[in-house]
Protein backbone atom coordinates (compact mmCIF):
# COMPACT_ATOMS: atom_id res chain seq x y z
CA UNK A 1 0.00 0.00 0.00
CA UNK A 2 1.19 3.16 -0.79
CA UNK A 3 2.21 4.93 2.58
CA UNK A 4 1.25 8.85 1.21
CA UNK A 5 -2.34 7.78 2.07
CA UNK A 6 -1.30 7.89 5.85
CA UNK A 7 0.52 11.01 5.50
CA UNK A 8 -2.93 12.47 3.83
CA UNK A 9 -4.86 10.82 6.52
CA UNK A 10 -3.16 12.21 8.92
CA UNK A 11 -3.53 15.53 7.97
CA UNK A 12 -6.95 15.24 7.00
CA UNK A 13 -7.69 13.91 10.59
CA UNK A 14 -5.94 17.17 12.33
CA UNK A 15 -7.36 19.35 9.74
CA UNK A 16 -10.40 18.29 11.46
CA UNK A 17 -9.43 18.66 15.00
CA UNK A 18 -8.12 22.50 14.04
CA UNK A 19 -11.43 22.84 12.72
CA UNK A 20 -13.00 21.95 16.25
CA UNK A 21 -10.77 24.31 17.52
CA UNK A 22 -12.28 27.22 15.36
CA UNK A 23 -15.82 25.92 16.18
CA UNK A 24 -14.74 26.51 20.02
CA UNK A 25 -13.62 29.38 19.81
CA UNK A 26 -17.08 30.86 17.85
CA UNK A 27 -19.02 28.84 20.00
CA UNK A 28 -17.44 31.19 23.00
CA UNK A 29 -17.70 34.18 20.95
CA UNK A 30 -19.88 35.97 23.53
CA UNK A 31 -18.65 33.94 26.56
CA UNK A 32 -16.88 36.59 29.73
CA UNK A 33 -13.23 36.80 30.03
CA UNK A 34 -12.43 33.98 27.24
CA UNK A 35 -9.31 33.82 25.63
CA UNK A 36 -8.99 32.36 22.11
CA UNK A 37 -7.14 28.85 21.93
CA UNK A 38 -4.56 28.96 19.03
CA UNK A 39 -2.60 25.72 17.31
CA UNK A 40 0.11 25.67 14.41
CA UNK A 41 0.49 22.70 12.54
CA UNK A 42 3.97 21.27 12.82
CA UNK A 43 5.90 19.09 10.85
CA UNK A 44 6.68 15.80 12.11
CA UNK A 45 8.98 13.71 10.43
CA UNK A 46 7.88 10.08 9.70
CA UNK A 47 10.57 7.72 11.51
CA UNK A 48 11.09 4.05 10.25
CA UNK A 49 12.98 2.38 7.61
CA UNK A 50 13.31 4.03 4.22
CA UNK A 51 14.18 7.46 2.98
CA UNK A 52 12.43 10.01 5.34
CA UNK A 53 10.22 11.35 2.87
CA UNK A 54 7.08 11.35 4.32
CA UNK A 55 6.58 14.18 6.93
CA UNK A 56 3.11 14.56 8.59
CA UNK A 57 1.27 17.79 9.49
CA UNK A 58 0.00 17.39 12.97
CA UNK A 59 -1.88 20.36 14.58
CA UNK A 60 0.22 21.42 18.54
CA UNK A 61 -1.54 23.66 20.80
CA UNK A 62 0.41 27.29 21.01
CA UNK A 63 -1.77 28.37 24.04
CA UNK A 64 -4.37 30.96 24.38
CA UNK A 65 -3.70 34.42 22.62
CA UNK A 66 -3.78 36.43 26.10
CA UNK A 67 -4.89 39.67 23.56
CA UNK A 68 -7.45 42.04 25.52
CA UNK A 69 -10.93 41.42 24.68
CA UNK A 70 -13.24 44.51 24.82
CA UNK A 71 -14.73 46.32 27.68
CA UNK A 72 -18.12 46.02 28.23
CA UNK A 73 -20.13 48.84 30.92
CA UNK A 74 -22.50 46.88 32.97
CA UNK A 75 -22.93 48.85 35.80
CA UNK A 76 -23.37 46.09 38.18
CA UNK A 77 -21.15 46.26 41.49
CA UNK A 78 -19.87 42.79 41.53
CA UNK A 79 -18.93 43.08 37.80
CA UNK A 80 -14.88 43.64 37.51
CA UNK A 81 -12.40 43.83 34.26
CA UNK A 82 -8.72 43.43 34.74
CA UNK A 83 -7.34 46.54 33.24
CA UNK A 84 -4.28 45.76 31.38
CA UNK A 85 -2.26 42.57 32.43
CA UNK A 86 -3.20 40.61 35.28
CA UNK A 87 -5.45 38.03 36.34
CA UNK A 88 -8.21 37.25 39.16
CA UNK A 89 -7.09 34.05 41.30
CA UNK A 90 -9.98 32.18 42.02
CA UNK A 91 -9.82 28.34 43.44
CA UNK A 92 -10.61 25.81 41.32
CA UNK A 93 -13.27 22.82 41.39
CA UNK A 94 -10.17 21.06 42.83
CA UNK A 95 -9.17 22.88 45.28
CA UNK A 96 -6.21 24.18 43.49
CA UNK A 97 -5.43 27.62 42.92
CA UNK A 98 -6.57 28.76 38.85
CA UNK A 99 -6.08 32.20 37.10
CA UNK A 100 -9.42 33.64 35.36
CA UNK A 101 -10.12 37.06 33.64
CA UNK A 102 -14.33 36.21 33.64
CA UNK A 103 -15.01 38.66 36.33
CA UNK A 104 -18.96 38.28 37.10
CA UNK A 105 -18.62 37.65 40.49
CA UNK A 106 -21.85 36.90 42.61
CA UNK A 107 -22.22 36.03 46.53
CA UNK A 108 -23.69 32.90 47.79
CA UNK A 109 -26.05 32.63 50.30
CA UNK A 110 -23.29 32.29 52.65
CA UNK A 111 -21.56 35.41 51.83
CA UNK A 112 -18.47 33.54 49.92
CA UNK A 113 -17.66 35.58 46.72
CA UNK A 114 -17.67 33.30 44.10
CA UNK A 115 -16.91 33.63 39.89
CA UNK A 116 -19.95 32.96 37.24
CA UNK A 117 -18.75 29.28 37.78
CA UNK A 118 -18.79 29.00 41.10
CA UNK A 119 -15.69 28.91 42.22
CA UNK A 120 -14.37 30.72 45.60
CA UNK A 121 -12.32 34.27 44.57
CA UNK A 122 -9.70 34.71 46.55
CA UNK A 123 -8.27 36.96 48.44
CA UNK A 124 -4.97 37.79 49.95
CA UNK A 125 -5.29 35.27 52.95
CA UNK A 126 -8.11 32.66 50.89
CA UNK A 127 -11.38 32.56 50.27
CA UNK A 128 -13.35 35.83 50.83
CA UNK A 129 -16.83 36.03 52.98
CA UNK A 130 -18.93 38.97 52.63
CA UNK A 131 -20.83 40.37 56.02
CA UNK A 132 -24.66 40.33 55.65
CA UNK A 133 -24.61 43.75 53.95
CA UNK A 134 -26.72 46.50 52.16
CA UNK A 135 -23.83 47.67 49.77
CA UNK A 136 -20.91 46.01 48.45
CA UNK A 137 -18.40 47.89 46.30
CA UNK A 138 -15.09 47.14 44.81
CA UNK A 139 -12.40 49.31 44.18
CA UNK A 140 -9.41 49.57 41.73
CA UNK A 141 -6.95 47.65 43.83
CA UNK A 142 -9.35 44.52 44.68
CA UNK A 143 -10.42 46.21 48.33
CA UNK A 144 -13.83 44.84 48.63
CA UNK A 145 -15.98 47.18 50.75
CA UNK A 146 -19.35 47.03 52.18
CA UNK A 147 -21.85 49.02 54.53
CA UNK A 148 -22.84 45.84 57.19
CA UNK A 149 -26.68 45.42 57.52
CA UNK A 150 -28.04 47.65 59.81
CA UNK A 151 -25.62 49.69 59.59
CA UNK A 152 -25.70 53.81 58.34
CA UNK A 153 -23.42 54.38 55.71
CA UNK A 154 -20.06 55.73 57.57
CA UNK A 155 -19.57 52.33 58.72
CA UNK A 156 -18.28 51.32 55.53
CA UNK A 157 -15.45 48.80 56.11
CA UNK A 158 -12.95 46.72 54.02
CA UNK A 159 -13.46 42.72 54.09
CA UNK A 160 -10.96 41.43 51.93
CA UNK A 161 -8.69 42.59 48.99
CA UNK A 162 -9.71 40.12 45.82
CA UNK A 163 -6.15 38.54 45.31
CA UNK A 164 -4.92 39.93 42.13
CA UNK A 165 -1.90 37.75 40.07
CA UNK A 166 0.44 39.32 37.17
CA UNK A 167 3.19 36.04 36.16
CA UNK A 168 4.93 36.02 33.83
CA UNK A 169 2.39 34.48 30.84
CA UNK A 170 4.95 31.83 29.87
CA UNK A 171 4.33 30.02 33.13
CA UNK A 172 0.95 29.82 32.29
CA UNK A 173 -0.84 27.53 30.61
CA UNK A 174 -4.76 26.58 30.78
CA UNK A 175 -5.94 23.24 32.37
CA UNK A 176 -9.04 21.13 31.40
CA UNK A 177 -11.32 23.32 33.98
CA UNK A 178 -10.62 26.67 31.66
CA UNK A 179 -8.39 28.31 34.39
CA UNK A 180 -4.94 29.26 33.45
CA UNK A 181 -2.31 27.33 36.30
CA UNK A 182 1.00 27.72 36.84
CA UNK A 183 3.33 25.23 35.75
CA UNK A 184 4.22 22.64 38.73
CA UNK A 185 0.80 23.45 40.90
CA UNK A 186 2.94 26.86 41.85
CA UNK A 187 0.71 29.73 43.31
CA UNK A 188 1.62 33.32 42.35
CA UNK A 189 2.46 36.18 44.23
CA UNK A 190 -0.35 38.85 44.46
CA UNK A 191 0.95 42.00 42.15
CA UNK A 192 -0.19 45.59 43.34
CA UNK A 193 0.47 47.04 40.33
CA UNK A 194 -2.91 45.07 38.76
CA UNK A 195 -5.55 47.26 38.84
CA UNK A 196 -9.44 46.31 38.12
CA UNK A 197 -12.27 48.03 37.15
CA UNK A 198 -15.90 48.05 38.66
CA UNK A 199 -18.74 47.87 36.81
CA UNK A 200 -17.47 46.44 34.00
CA UNK A 201 -16.34 43.30 32.10
CA UNK A 202 -14.13 42.00 29.66
CA UNK A 203 -15.80 40.73 26.65
CA UNK A 204 -14.30 37.59 24.70
CA UNK A 205 -11.20 38.19 22.56
CA UNK A 206 -12.18 35.87 20.05
CA UNK A 207 -12.25 38.11 16.76
CA UNK A 208 -15.05 36.28 14.65
CA UNK A 209 -13.91 37.56 11.06
CA UNK A 210 -10.64 35.82 11.42
CA UNK A 211 -12.02 32.93 12.84
CA UNK A 212 -14.23 32.71 9.66
CA UNK A 213 -11.32 32.62 7.39
CA UNK A 214 -9.04 30.45 9.11
CA UNK A 215 -12.37 28.26 8.94
CA UNK A 216 -12.54 28.57 5.52
CA UNK A 217 -8.92 27.84 4.60
CA UNK A 218 -9.37 24.78 6.94
CA UNK A 219 -12.51 23.83 5.01
CA UNK A 220 -9.86 23.96 1.56
CA UNK A 221 -7.40 21.87 3.26
CA UNK A 222 -9.19 19.10 4.46
CA UNK A 223 -10.01 19.03 0.42
CA UNK A 224 -6.72 19.01 -0.23
CA UNK A 225 -5.93 16.13 1.74
CA UNK A 226 -9.01 13.98 0.83
CA UNK A 227 -7.71 14.77 -2.52
CA UNK A 228 -4.40 13.48 -1.29
CA UNK A 229 -6.26 10.00 -0.13
CA UNK A 230 -8.06 9.79 -3.65
CA UNK A 231 -4.66 10.16 -5.66
CA UNK A 232 -3.21 7.42 -3.50
CA UNK A 233 -6.47 5.03 -4.09
CA UNK A 234 -6.02 6.16 -7.78
CA UNK A 235 -2.27 4.69 -8.28
CA UNK A 236 -2.99 1.46 -6.12
CA UNK A 237 -5.65 1.07 -8.31
CA UNK A 238 -3.75 1.22 -11.31
CA UNK A 239 -0.88 -0.61 -9.84
CA UNK A 240 -3.52 -3.26 -9.78
CA UNK A 241 -4.92 -3.86 -13.05
CA UNK A 242 -1.98 -3.54 -14.75
CA UNK A 243 -0.97 -6.81 -12.59
CA UNK A 244 -4.00 -8.41 -13.67
CA UNK A 245 -3.29 -11.50 -16.14
CA UNK A 246 -6.36 -11.81 -17.60
CA UNK B 1 -17.05 11.70 15.52
CA UNK B 2 -16.23 15.18 13.97
CA UNK B 3 -16.67 17.13 17.40
CA UNK B 4 -16.46 20.45 15.40
CA UNK B 5 -20.78 19.79 14.71
CA UNK B 6 -21.38 19.05 18.54
CA UNK B 7 -19.06 22.00 19.38
CA UNK B 8 -20.74 24.39 17.19
CA UNK B 9 -23.99 22.84 18.28
CA UNK B 10 -23.51 24.37 22.05
CA UNK B 11 -22.66 27.86 20.78
CA UNK B 12 -25.90 27.77 19.03
CA UNK B 13 -27.84 26.29 21.83
CA UNK B 14 -26.34 29.39 24.03
CA UNK B 15 -26.92 31.73 21.56
CA UNK B 16 -30.82 30.46 21.68
CA UNK B 17 -30.53 31.11 25.46
CA UNK B 18 -29.59 34.13 25.33
CA UNK B 19 -32.37 35.09 22.85
CA UNK B 20 -34.70 33.65 24.64
CA UNK B 21 -33.88 35.78 27.85
CA UNK B 22 -33.53 38.77 25.67
CA UNK B 23 -37.17 38.75 24.39
CA UNK B 24 -38.12 37.98 27.85
CA UNK B 25 -36.58 41.59 29.17
CA UNK B 26 -37.85 43.23 25.90
CA UNK B 27 -41.60 41.89 26.54
CA UNK B 28 -41.05 43.21 30.01
CA UNK B 29 -39.95 46.44 29.40
CA UNK B 30 -43.09 47.79 30.90
CA UNK B 31 -43.71 45.99 33.77
CA UNK B 32 -44.06 47.39 37.11
CA UNK B 33 -40.94 46.26 39.34
CA UNK B 34 -39.22 43.97 37.05
CA UNK B 35 -35.54 42.97 36.76
CA UNK B 36 -33.84 42.30 33.93
CA UNK B 37 -32.04 38.92 33.39
CA UNK B 38 -28.33 38.36 31.69
CA UNK B 39 -27.35 34.86 30.58
CA UNK B 40 -23.69 33.99 31.37
CA UNK B 41 -21.71 31.64 29.44
CA UNK B 42 -18.83 29.38 30.23
CA UNK B 43 -16.65 27.83 27.90
CA UNK B 44 -17.13 23.84 28.82
CA UNK B 45 -14.19 21.37 29.83
CA UNK B 46 -10.95 21.08 27.46
CA UNK B 47 -9.85 17.27 26.31
CA UNK B 48 -6.42 17.09 27.20
CA UNK B 49 -4.45 15.79 23.21
CA UNK B 50 -1.24 16.98 24.27
CA UNK B 51 0.18 17.53 28.37
CA UNK B 52 1.87 20.94 27.75
CA UNK B 53 4.79 20.39 30.18
CA UNK B 54 5.25 16.78 29.39
CA UNK B 55 8.66 15.60 29.49
CA UNK B 56 10.07 14.86 25.69
CA UNK B 57 13.24 13.93 26.82
CA UNK B 58 14.72 13.72 30.32
CA UNK B 59 16.26 16.84 29.84
CA UNK B 60 13.53 18.66 27.50
CA UNK B 61 9.67 19.50 28.03
CA UNK B 62 7.20 20.06 25.46
CA UNK B 63 6.33 23.84 25.38
CA UNK B 64 3.05 23.57 24.71
CA UNK B 65 0.37 21.17 25.08
CA UNK B 66 -2.75 20.68 22.62
CA UNK B 67 -6.12 21.52 24.63
CA UNK B 68 -9.35 20.85 22.83
CA UNK B 69 -12.69 22.70 24.13
CA UNK B 70 -15.59 21.26 23.97
CA UNK B 71 -17.55 24.30 23.55
CA UNK B 72 -19.52 26.45 25.58
CA UNK B 73 -22.56 26.42 28.51
CA UNK B 74 -25.11 28.56 30.12
CA UNK B 75 -24.66 28.80 33.81
CA UNK B 76 -27.16 30.89 34.42
CA UNK B 77 -29.52 33.30 34.15
CA UNK B 78 -28.78 35.78 36.78
CA UNK B 79 -31.31 38.79 37.55
CA UNK B 80 -29.73 42.13 38.14
CA UNK B 81 -31.13 44.12 40.62
CA UNK B 82 -30.66 47.52 39.86
CA UNK B 83 -33.01 50.25 40.68
CA UNK B 84 -36.20 50.81 37.94
CA UNK B 85 -36.87 54.20 37.57
CA UNK B 86 -39.56 56.30 39.98
CA UNK B 87 -42.81 57.14 38.23
CA UNK B 88 -44.94 58.78 39.50
CA UNK B 89 -48.56 58.10 39.47
CA UNK B 90 -50.42 60.16 41.76
CA UNK B 91 -52.52 56.77 43.24
CA UNK B 92 -52.39 57.03 47.33
CA UNK B 93 -51.81 52.94 47.02
CA UNK B 94 -48.79 52.81 44.73
CA UNK B 95 -45.41 52.37 46.63
CA UNK B 96 -41.93 51.97 45.22
CA UNK B 97 -39.40 50.83 46.95
CA UNK B 98 -36.26 53.56 46.75
CA UNK B 99 -33.17 50.72 47.34
CA UNK B 100 -33.17 47.22 48.75
CA UNK B 101 -35.71 45.14 49.99
CA UNK B 102 -39.20 43.29 48.99
CA UNK B 103 -42.53 43.99 49.89
CA UNK B 104 -43.86 40.29 51.44
CA UNK B 105 -46.90 38.47 49.78
CA UNK B 106 -48.77 35.73 51.53
CA UNK B 107 -49.55 33.56 48.65
CA UNK B 108 -53.37 31.45 48.84
CA UNK B 109 -51.21 28.59 50.36
CA UNK B 110 -50.43 30.04 52.81
CA UNK B 111 -46.18 30.48 51.89
CA UNK B 112 -44.54 33.77 51.56
CA UNK B 113 -43.11 35.45 47.98
CA UNK B 114 -41.83 38.57 47.75
CA UNK B 115 -42.14 41.46 44.90
CA UNK B 116 -41.09 44.52 44.11
CA UNK B 117 -44.56 45.56 42.24
CA UNK B 118 -46.18 47.92 44.75
CA UNK B 119 -49.22 48.58 43.08
CA UNK B 120 -51.04 47.97 45.66
CA UNK B 121 -55.30 47.62 45.90
CA UNK B 122 -58.12 47.02 48.56
CA UNK B 123 -60.27 44.01 48.45
CA UNK B 124 -63.82 43.88 49.46
CA UNK B 125 -62.81 43.29 53.10
CA UNK B 126 -60.81 46.16 53.08
CA UNK B 127 -57.32 44.02 53.25
CA UNK B 128 -54.28 45.87 51.18
CA UNK B 129 -53.71 43.44 48.50
CA UNK B 130 -51.01 43.22 45.31
CA UNK B 131 -52.80 43.43 41.74
CA UNK B 132 -53.18 39.33 41.89
CA UNK B 133 -55.68 39.77 44.90
CA UNK B 134 -53.05 38.04 47.02
CA UNK B 135 -52.59 40.26 50.83
CA UNK B 136 -49.20 41.89 51.49
CA UNK B 137 -47.72 40.51 55.22
CA UNK B 138 -47.88 41.62 57.82
CA UNK B 139 -51.63 42.06 57.02
CA UNK B 140 -53.53 45.61 57.00
CA UNK B 141 -56.84 46.19 56.89
CA UNK B 142 -58.92 49.62 56.20
CA UNK B 143 -61.92 50.42 57.62
CA UNK B 144 -64.79 50.71 56.37
CA UNK B 145 -65.64 54.72 57.13
CA UNK B 146 -61.88 55.61 55.76
CA UNK B 147 -61.54 58.61 53.34
CA UNK B 148 -58.21 58.71 52.69
CA UNK B 149 -55.12 56.57 52.77
CA UNK B 150 -51.49 57.77 53.03
CA UNK B 151 -48.48 55.69 53.24
CA UNK B 152 -45.27 57.39 54.19
CA UNK B 153 -41.57 56.99 53.98
CA UNK B 154 -41.34 54.23 56.34
CA UNK B 155 -44.32 52.37 55.68
CA UNK B 156 -46.69 53.87 58.20
CA UNK B 157 -50.33 53.46 56.49
CA UNK B 158 -52.52 55.96 57.78
CA UNK B 159 -56.51 56.67 57.30
CA UNK B 160 -58.49 59.71 57.76
CA UNK B 161 -61.70 58.66 59.63
CA UNK B 162 -64.58 61.35 59.33
CA UNK B 163 -65.20 63.52 62.37
CA UNK B 164 -61.51 62.87 63.42
CA UNK B 165 -59.31 66.02 63.05
CA UNK B 166 -55.66 63.25 63.59
CA UNK B 167 -55.55 60.74 61.08
CA UNK B 168 -55.52 56.89 62.31
CA UNK B 169 -52.42 55.05 61.75
CA UNK B 170 -53.72 51.42 60.88
CA UNK B 171 -50.71 49.64 60.40
CA UNK B 172 -46.39 49.40 58.67
CA UNK B 173 -45.61 48.02 55.57
CA UNK B 174 -42.42 46.02 56.11
CA UNK B 175 -39.78 45.02 54.06
CA UNK B 176 -37.92 42.00 53.54
CA UNK B 177 -34.29 42.02 52.02
CA UNK B 178 -31.71 39.05 51.03
CA UNK B 179 -27.82 38.86 51.15
CA UNK B 180 -27.86 37.58 47.68
CA UNK B 181 -31.19 38.90 45.64
CA UNK B 182 -29.94 37.60 42.59
CA UNK B 183 -30.23 33.81 44.03
CA UNK B 184 -34.24 34.43 44.63
CA UNK B 185 -36.30 32.56 42.17
CA UNK B 186 -38.75 34.29 39.89
CA UNK B 187 -42.13 32.37 39.83
CA UNK B 188 -44.10 35.06 37.38
CA UNK B 189 -46.49 37.49 38.40
CA UNK B 190 -43.94 40.11 39.10
CA UNK B 191 -43.19 37.15 42.65
CA UNK B 192 -39.95 36.13 44.11
CA UNK B 193 -39.55 33.49 46.25
CA UNK B 194 -36.35 32.83 48.81
CA UNK B 195 -34.15 29.84 47.84
CA UNK B 196 -30.88 28.28 49.68
CA UNK B 197 -28.65 30.59 47.33
CA UNK B 198 -30.59 34.08 48.11
CA UNK B 199 -30.44 33.26 51.64
CA UNK B 200 -32.77 33.91 54.37
CA UNK B 201 -35.58 37.64 54.33
CA UNK B 202 -34.14 39.95 57.39
CA UNK B 203 -37.28 41.65 57.80
CA UNK B 204 -37.57 45.56 58.67
CA UNK B 205 -39.53 48.57 58.66
CA UNK B 206 -38.54 50.41 55.47
CA UNK B 207 -35.81 53.19 55.80
CA UNK B 208 -33.58 51.25 58.83
CA UNK B 209 -30.99 49.11 58.61
CA UNK B 210 -30.24 49.75 54.63
CA UNK B 211 -33.52 48.60 53.86
CA UNK B 212 -34.72 51.06 51.04
CA UNK B 213 -37.60 53.44 51.43
CA UNK B 214 -41.20 54.22 50.37
CA UNK B 215 -42.21 56.79 48.08
CA UNK B 216 -46.33 56.38 47.49
CA UNK B 217 -48.18 57.68 44.68
CA UNK B 218 -45.12 56.14 42.81
CA UNK B 219 -44.45 52.96 41.26
CA UNK B 220 -40.85 51.60 40.04
CA UNK B 221 -40.70 50.74 36.50
CA UNK B 222 -38.59 47.77 34.78
CA UNK B 223 -35.00 48.30 34.75
CA UNK B 224 -34.76 47.30 31.13
CA UNK B 225 -32.22 49.38 29.05
CA UNK B 226 -33.99 48.88 25.95
CA UNK B 227 -31.35 49.96 23.71
CA UNK B 228 -28.50 47.16 25.84
CA UNK B 229 -30.85 44.69 25.05
CA UNK B 230 -31.19 45.67 21.09
CA UNK B 231 -27.33 45.62 20.97
CA UNK B 232 -27.39 42.65 22.30
CA UNK B 233 -29.70 40.99 20.45
CA UNK B 234 -27.52 42.00 17.21
CA UNK B 235 -24.50 40.65 18.82
CA UNK B 236 -26.47 37.14 19.59
CA UNK B 237 -27.84 36.87 16.26
CA UNK B 238 -24.31 37.35 14.70
CA UNK B 239 -22.59 34.93 16.92
CA UNK B 240 -25.75 32.60 15.96
CA UNK B 241 -25.13 32.49 12.42
CA UNK B 242 -21.42 32.55 12.60
CA UNK B 243 -22.03 28.83 14.43
CA UNK B 244 -24.17 28.10 12.11
CA UNK B 245 -21.44 28.75 9.42
CA UNK B 246 -19.55 26.43 11.81
CA UNK B 247 -21.94 23.99 11.10
CA UNK B 248 -22.30 23.58 7.26
CA UNK B 249 -18.50 23.63 7.36
CA UNK B 250 -18.14 21.05 9.15
CA UNK B 251 -21.14 19.52 7.04
CA UNK B 252 -19.39 20.03 3.52
CA UNK B 253 -15.78 18.98 4.60
CA UNK B 254 -17.67 15.29 5.46
CA UNK B 255 -19.87 15.63 2.55
CA UNK B 256 -16.49 16.22 0.32
CA UNK B 257 -14.81 13.02 1.99
CA UNK B 258 -17.77 10.97 1.17
CA UNK B 259 -17.89 12.25 -2.25
CA UNK B 260 -14.60 12.16 -3.25
CA UNK B 261 -13.23 8.52 -1.53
Amino acid sequence: MDRSMYVAMTGATQTMRAQAEVAHNLANADTVGFKAQMSAFQPLTVQGPGLATRVNGVAFGEGVDLRQGGQIDTGRTLDIAVQGNGWIAVQGADGTEGYTRAGDLRLTADGMLTDARGDLVLGDGGPISVPQSTQVSIGSDGTISAIPMGQTPNTVSAVGRIKLVNPPTGDLSMGTDGLMHLAGGATANADPAVSIKSGALESSNVNPSKMLVQMIELSRQYELQVRGLKGADENAQAATKLLQVT
Amino acid sequence: MFSSLWVAKTGLDAQQTRMDVISNNLANANTTGFKSSRASFQDLVYQNLAQPGAQTTEQTQAPSGLMLGTGVRVVGSEKLFTQGNIEQTGNSLDVAIQGRGFLQVTMPDGSISYTRDGSLHLDQNGQIVTADGYALSPTIAVPPSSQSITIGNDGTVSVSVPGQAAPQQIGTLQLADFINPAGLQPTGNNLYVETASSGSPQIGQPGLNGLGTLASGALESSNVNVVEQMVDMIQTQRTYEMNSKAVSAADSMLQYLTHNT
